[in-house]
């Protein structure tokens, strides 16, 4: 079935566009299909045709199937360069849209969805709405992935025309590859959307296990893929889960079988029955086995992968060592990874075995392949204490080969055993100096030189040794500099005799004098001022103890091991880093918080909850009559100007122009705007720098006996931001905003104030209490914002917790002594009593009783926290100095260490 | 999680962007193409060991392999873009991706893609590509869209992708296999003969090491089939597979044989659980939810046209090297080398293996070649640095054996460098015969026309990764 299209690479002598434009518009079908693939072989070569556009798409409408796919191929490389003119493919597009023929219909949407050019978008979403609803599943798949390129191009057009909603429909679809693309085109959408587009539930759950079964090996890898970031509800639903999953292990297409191994394995978090979870490592054992049969590409994928699988769970193939042991054509990159997991592998019970493999590779030729297996020599030494002397052994085997490489590479790796097994294996030395004058390179050098310096005293000639490294100390790389400086001293204040005494004075008038390295030139003066001041102290510090090294072959972080290991067969595993590390495409840069956290949350923004605001006329509901009162008397405490009183009475006149120029500011907020009061500055929780230009500041604070959000938002960024909504994740005290956010339009350099009302008990989170409130923020322009605001408790003090002197006795008793914490706030202070009563009572503690006691105030207070939970406070101080120690009884503890911050927070 | 790549590049050996299809429009194929050249005129320097790495040994961590060697991983990062490659005859199939894509579907289709150029180009090859552009741009824009792989059976490509011109006058449709459950077979196939060739083919892999310890044994087995069939036959294959049987209430007495990994190809997969009970459940979930599937156990599926691979799978139980070679070498004085091996076959005699192939590594200086067999013929084939010893046919029990000498240069370099360490390595067929015993029992073609279908069955095991280091 071969063709003879090279025939159209053959170019013409003279002007080649005009003639072929002439064939484009030639009147015969051949010729003019001849034309095309001439236009499109001269494209394919990198020549520019884009001035042929217009007599290119004049063949667009054409019966010929091969023509037309053609053309559309033209037009998806030059729309972009033609953006004009790519409007005349419109109307065809379109018409091809409804062609009766199915492979038709998909081919115009697959190609209009390719054209990244706005004004083709807006007509895409016709044909796309029919297409998505097609009767031929084949164009319905098409379409599915369609809305993704769509969403790429334009997310808001596939927002308002619905077409998320649409795609969810195919979920359901009865055929098989439509779902699987459906869902490849959600969970890409979902990538690059902070808001929950593609929420698996368990139904959606089942539907695509079922739909598993019958799809395509591509269509079960974007099942499986997408699958395996849901958690299950409980060990029973994982195991069931599993069960399903098990059988694509089967599957010969390895993709399919990495996929299914990664969510087995995501599942495996949550089983506790260990009878079932040893059964699944039993069963994934031979697939991971067989994986090693496929293309060497493959191998590499899966290498990579079990790697990180046998970090978490090494039983799976602790049986299976010897099917990681190199082949002789294996490619290098292979051979590579199986001597990384032969290590990880390797166990007192298999260490013979592997160390006759590891000998073998050493006498290999491939260069870098030798170093990894004589490290990995080493580094089984240092893995494996009992089996630390047979390594030995083969490395000085290997050292008598004299083969340059191995040689240093051995003497690099024996430093490293030296260093995990002080003390044990000196007796070598001698037979590691006999290799001295082969080593050239600077690691091997430095790594020599290190052990003749630790080991100075007992080698009758280290001063020898020493020195004839020495001759060539400027021409050292830096890192043999470092240690023949080193060295040197330590063999000086082992040895302080003549010899040593001469050589360090060399030493270091080469390192200070002759050398433009910082490094070495402060540590050649930290070693001559200690060496000249107090010897003692320079043996104490150069000759002290080291920490014992430790093997690091399973050396990933557990947190990153558990990310990557549900990254399973895609790049992430390969590299073994995060996607974020590398993925150039995400819209969102930040560290997103795990989804789960964010479940229940309402968007305020849609929320029928009743709405809060702040201007009197629309305060009807009893919640917005306590805002609406609020907003009336601003800020006790204020200190600045509140916005509200600078365009009525204009302030008088202010030396600081920039203070006049923010009441300017002020005064340019439209009146009908929600009055929000201002206050002393806000803590600023989102920088402008993380926001994209937006900046958030924002606190809780308490007035009248509700717990409003204090938030300032300003605009720092060259657009408007509009449509701001906010939630709050699950938090200790399940604070939740009462109310929609009131924020208008922000012009660019505007700012915005507002006091959110905000409920408690909402969204409780579990776990001990703790301070952390993660707020979300987000409009039109920008993506979410994320950050941790710290709740205070005193902001949940209520007016009614004072106490009578009696009362607040009679509670003590009652509370047991177990209750009564105690902490010392160092950085508080307290000025004067009565100041300090006084704020104290401002925030609802308040004052019962104090008494004197050896010069120290003591302070009984009370308060009333969530849920009415009494605090009974003591303060014990000196006026005026700094430290207070704070004792608590109460009868709920764990609010302790939240009572203590607020306490301290107070006090400052 | 979702991930998909920008664009697919066929380059030429030396690197240079034959054809390439952009699914994404965020990747240059002129960055591309500056890359991989460079990759592989192994230019690129390895990631960040600049010569000033100021190691503080005092403080010393293990600092292993911070540096990647210079090989060429099928991954590479390269300033934002992740290539992925493999090689075919002179020919790249790279892609670029911008996203976290599943790296293993990517390289496996890739292989696929392969494997669907050689069945619409015969070969693939930089000539086949060029010759063909037009099929190659229909094929990338169905195969991939918008970086997701699609189809990649070439039957099924084939029926609406033509070459040839005239044929595609004709409208196409997308052939019902395409989305149909069955997508590997279209419906109105005819055979006037309808008839199965059923091979079971069995690779051997061995390793043995300097010391004559067999390291590694394991067998991996292909179940191949050609159909002829018309219509939308059902096959029924029974194996003597211990776990199948006693998943069918048979007992395993006897022949019945364990096996280790089994892997069956879509078809089978899909057509188990449709219409039967899929015997992967059986496999998998035999202790626990035996009771659950009453109903027909066997593996039942509908084959797609032509030829394909039913079932794989994997045993690693260890096997007596069917094959046995011992090599003695022997340098007396510095110029002359003289090898003695010894092959034996341990198999029994009835069977008897042929085109036995036997590769022995000599020095690569060694010249004058003296050689004497008690079997076969032997030559020294110096483009592969080794001594090729081939037996038409060797019996089971039999032991042959060759004697050659070579000459060695006087002189030799001051530092030498260490010898490539070959192992042995041989070739062979045995028909009639597989190591694992493994037996169809039987295989029953049922179409609803009822016509009569020849099963033909065949064995034959084969070397496979045969190789035993030189003592």
């Amino acid at each position: 079935m071969s063709g003879h299209d090279s025939k159209y690479f053959s170019t013409t002598k003279k002007g080649e566009i005009p003639e072929l434009k002439e064939e484009l518009n030639s009147q015969y079908k051949d010729k003019k299909k001849d034309a095309v693939k001439k236009v499109i072989a001269a494209m394919t070569v990198g020549k520019d045709v884009s001035s042929l556009f217009t007599d290119v798409v004049n063949c667009m409408q054409t019966e010929n199937l091969e023509l037309k796919k053609l053309v559309y191929l033209y037009l998806i490389n030059y729309a972009k360069s033609n953006p004009d003119l790519a409007i005349l493919a419109v109307n065809t597009f379109v018409k091809d849209s409804q062609d009766p023929n199915p492979l038709i219909r998909a081919l115009a949407v697959r190609t209009m969805g390719c054209i990244r050019v706005d004004k083709i978008t807006e007509y895409l979403c016709d044909p796309l709405q029919r297409c998505l609803k097609d009767d031929d599943p084949y164009v319905r798949k098409t379409a599915a992935i369609c809305v993704a390129k769509l969403y790429d191009i334009n997310a808001e057009l596939v927002e308002d025309r619905g077409f998320l909603d649409t795609l969810k429909d195919l979920i359901s679809d009865n055929n098989p590859m439509v779902v699987a693309n459906a869902v490849a085109a959600l969970a890409e959408i979902q990538e690059t959307s902070a808001r929950p587009i593609f929420e698996i539930t368990s139904q959606t759950l089942s539907k695509l296990l079922t739909a598993l079964n019958e799809c395509t090996e591509w269509g079960q890898v974007f099942i499986l893929d997408a699958l395996s970031t849901y958690k299950a509800a409980d060990a029973l639903e994982a195991e069931n889960i599993v069960e399903r999953v098990t059988p694509r292990l089967q599957h010969a297409n390895c993709a399919v079988v990495l996929s299914a191994v990664k969510m087995i394995l995501q599942q495996m978090e949550l089983i506790t029955s260990t009878d079932v979870v040893r059964n699944l490592c039993k069963k994934m054992a031979p697939p991971l086995v067989t994986l090693l049969s496929a293309e060497p590409e493959l191998q590499y994928v899966a290498l990579r992968n079990i790697s990180l699988i046998v970090q978490k769970r090494p039983t799976i193939l602790a049986h299976e060592i010897k099917v990681f042991f190199c082949k002789y054509n294996d490619p290098i990159y292979v051979k590579m990874e199986k001597l990384e997991i032969m290590i990880k592998l390797a166990s007192d019970r298999n260490i013979d075995q592997v160390l006759l493999e590891f000998k073998e590779y050493a006498t290999e030729v491939d260069v870098d392949f030798v170093r990894k297996a004589v490290r990995a020599i080493g580094r089984c030494a240092i893995k494996l204490e009992r089996a630390a002397e047979r390594c030995i052994s083969v490395l000085l085997e290997l050292i008598k080969v004299k083969v340059n490489y191995v040689v240093q590479e051995a003497i690099i790796v024996i430093k490293d055993i030296f260093r995990r097994y002080p003390n044990t294996y000196e007796s070598i030395i001698a037979t590691l100096c006999e290799s001295l004058d082969t080593l050239d390179e600077p690691e091997a050098k430095a790594s020599m030189i290190w052990i003749i310096g630790e080991y100075a005293e007992r080698i009758d000639n280290a001063d020898e040794l020493l020195e004839s490294f020495l001759e060539s100390f400027p021409e050292e790389q830096a890192m043999v500099q470092l240690q023949l400086l080193t060295a040197t001293v330590k063999l000086f204040l082992k040895k302080p005799t003549e010899g040593p005494q001469q050589m360090i004075q060399v030493v270091l008038n080469n390192a200070t004098m002759e050398t433009d390295n910082p490094d070495l030139r402060d540590r050649a003066y930290i070693y001559w001022r200690l060496l000249s001041t107090d010897p003692e102290a320079a043996k104490d510090v150069v000759l002290a103890e080291k920490p014992v090294i430790s093997d690091d072959s399973n050396s990933l972080e557990p947190s990153l091991l558990d990310e990557l290991l549900g990254n399973i067969a895609t790049l992430s595993s390969v590299y073994h880093k995060l996607p974020e590390a590398f993925v150039s495409r995400a819209k969102l840069t930040f560290a997103r918080p795990d989804d789960e956290e964010y479940p229940a949350a309402v968007e305020t923004g849609n929320s029928e909850s009743p709405s809060y605001e702040v201007d009197g006329a629309a305060a009807t509901s009893s919640q917005s009559f306590t805002s609406h009162e609020t907003a009336r008397q601003p800020v006790p405490v204020a200190a600045a100007p509140t916005p509200s009183s600078a365009p009525a009475s204009p302030p008088a006149p202010v030396p600081d122009l920039l203070g006049d120029l923010l009441g300017l500011d002020n005064a340019l907020v439209p009146v009908d705007q929600p009055i929000a009061p201002s206050g002393p500055p806000l803590p600023v929780l989102l920088p402008s720098t993380t926001g994209q230009g937006l900046q958030i500041s924002a606190q809780l604070v308490r007035r009248d006996g509700q717990v409003f959000y204090n938030l300032l938002l300003e605009n720092n960024s060259q657009v408007v931001l509009d449509g701001f909504m906010i939630q709050f994740n699950k938090n200790t005290f399940g604070l939740a905003a009462a109310g929609p956010l009131q924020i208008p339009p922000l012009l660019p350099q505007d700012s915005a104030r507002t006091l959110l009302p905000m409920v408690m008990f909402q969204n409780l989170s579990t776990g001990p209490p703790n301070t952390l409130l993660q707020v979300a923020v987000k409009n039109n322009q920008q993506p979410v914002w994320y950050f941790n605001d710290k709740i205070s408790l005193h902001v949940f003090f209520s007016e009614d917790g004072r106490m009578e002197r009696a009362n607040f006795l009679e509670t003590w008793k009652s509370l047991p002594d177990s209750n009564e914490v105690a902490k010392d706030l160092s950085s508080a202070i307290i000025h004067s009593i009565d100041s300090t009563v006084e704020n104290f009572a401002a925030t609802n503690v308040f004052f019962v009783a104090k008494r004197r006691n050896a010069n120290k105030d003591i302070l009984y207070m009370s308060a009333k926290g969530p849920r009415g939970i009494p605090f009974l406070i003591e303060l014990t101080a000196s006026v005026g100095a700094p430290g207070v120690k704070c004792a608590v009884k109460t009868p709920s503890l764990e609010m302790a260490p939240l009572l203590f911050d607020a306490m301290e927070a107070l006090l400052k | 999680m979702a991930g998909a790549v920008s664009a697919l590049f066929l380059l030429d050996i030396k690197g240079r962007v034959l054809v390439w299809r952009d699914y994404r429009g965020d990747v240059s194929a002129v960055q591309a193409e500056r890359f991989f050249t460079k990759l592989i005129e192994k230019e690129v320097t390895s990631l960040g060991v600049g010569e000033e790495i100021f190691v503080e040994m005092q403080n010393l961590t293990l600092n292993w392999w911070q540096v990647d060697p210079d090989s060429h991983d099928p991954v590479v990062y390269d300033n934002g873009v992740t290539y992925m490659f493999i090689q075919h005859n002179n020919v790249f199939l790279m892609t670029a991706a911008r996203q976290n894509c599943n790296a293993a579907s990517i390289l496996l289709f890739l292989h696929r893609v392969i494997d669907v150029f050689k069945h619409y180009f015969e070969e693939l090859e930089e000539e086949s590509l060029r010759d063909n552009f037009v099929v190659v741009y229909e094929l990338l824009d169905e195969m991939m869209d918008f970086g997701y792989p699609q189809y990649t059976e070439a039957k099924i490509l084939s029926e609406f992708i033509k070459t040839d011109a005239y044929r595609m006058e004709v409208t196409q449709r997308p052939p019902m296999a395409v989305t149909n459950a069955v997508s590997w077979r279209s419906e109105g196939i005819k055979y006037k003969k309808n008839e199965v060739f059923l091979d079971v083919v069995e690779s051997v892999n061995i390793l043995v090491n300097s010391n004559g310890q067999i390291i590694r044994s394991d067998v991996v087995g292909a179940l191949k089939m050609r159909t002829y069939l018309s219509g939308m036959p059902e096959c029924k294959l029974g194996l003597n597979d211990r776990v199948l049987l006693e998943a069918q209430g048979r007992s395993a007495k006897g022949k019945a044989i364990d096996l280790d990994d089994i892997k069956f190809h879509q078809y089978v997969i899909l057509a188990g659980i449709k219409f039967y009970l899929c015997p992967l459940f059986v496999y998998l979930s035999l202790c626990v939810r035996l009771a659950r599937f009453e109903n027909d156990r066997t593996i039942s599926f509908i084959p797609p046209d032509g030829s394909f691979d039913l079932m794989t799978y994997r045993l690693s139980t260890q096997v007596k090297p069917l094959i046995w070679v011992e090599a003695q070498v022997e340098r007396h004085s510095r110029s002359r080398i003289e090898l003695m091996v010894k092959a034996r076959s341990q198999f029994k005699e009835r069977s008897t293996a042929t085109n036995v192939e036997i590769e022995i590594p000599v020095p690569s200086d060694a010249t004058n070649p003296n050689v004497r067999t008690s079997m076969g013929s032997a030559a020294y084939a110096p483009e592969k640095d080794a001594l090729v010893w081939k037996i038409k046919s060797f019996p089971g029990g039999k032991e042959y054996m060759v004697r050659a000498e070579f000459s060695l240069p006087s002189i030799t370099a001051e530092e030498s460098t260490p010898e490539k360490k070959a192992p042995i390595r041989v070739k062979f067929e045995i028909p009639y015969f597989t190591v694992s015993g493994i037996q169809v029992r039987y295989l029953k073609i049922i179409e609803k026309s009822g016509y009569q279908a020849l099963p033909w069955v065949r064995y034959i095991t084969m070397a496979g990764e045969y190789e035993l280091r030189l003592m």
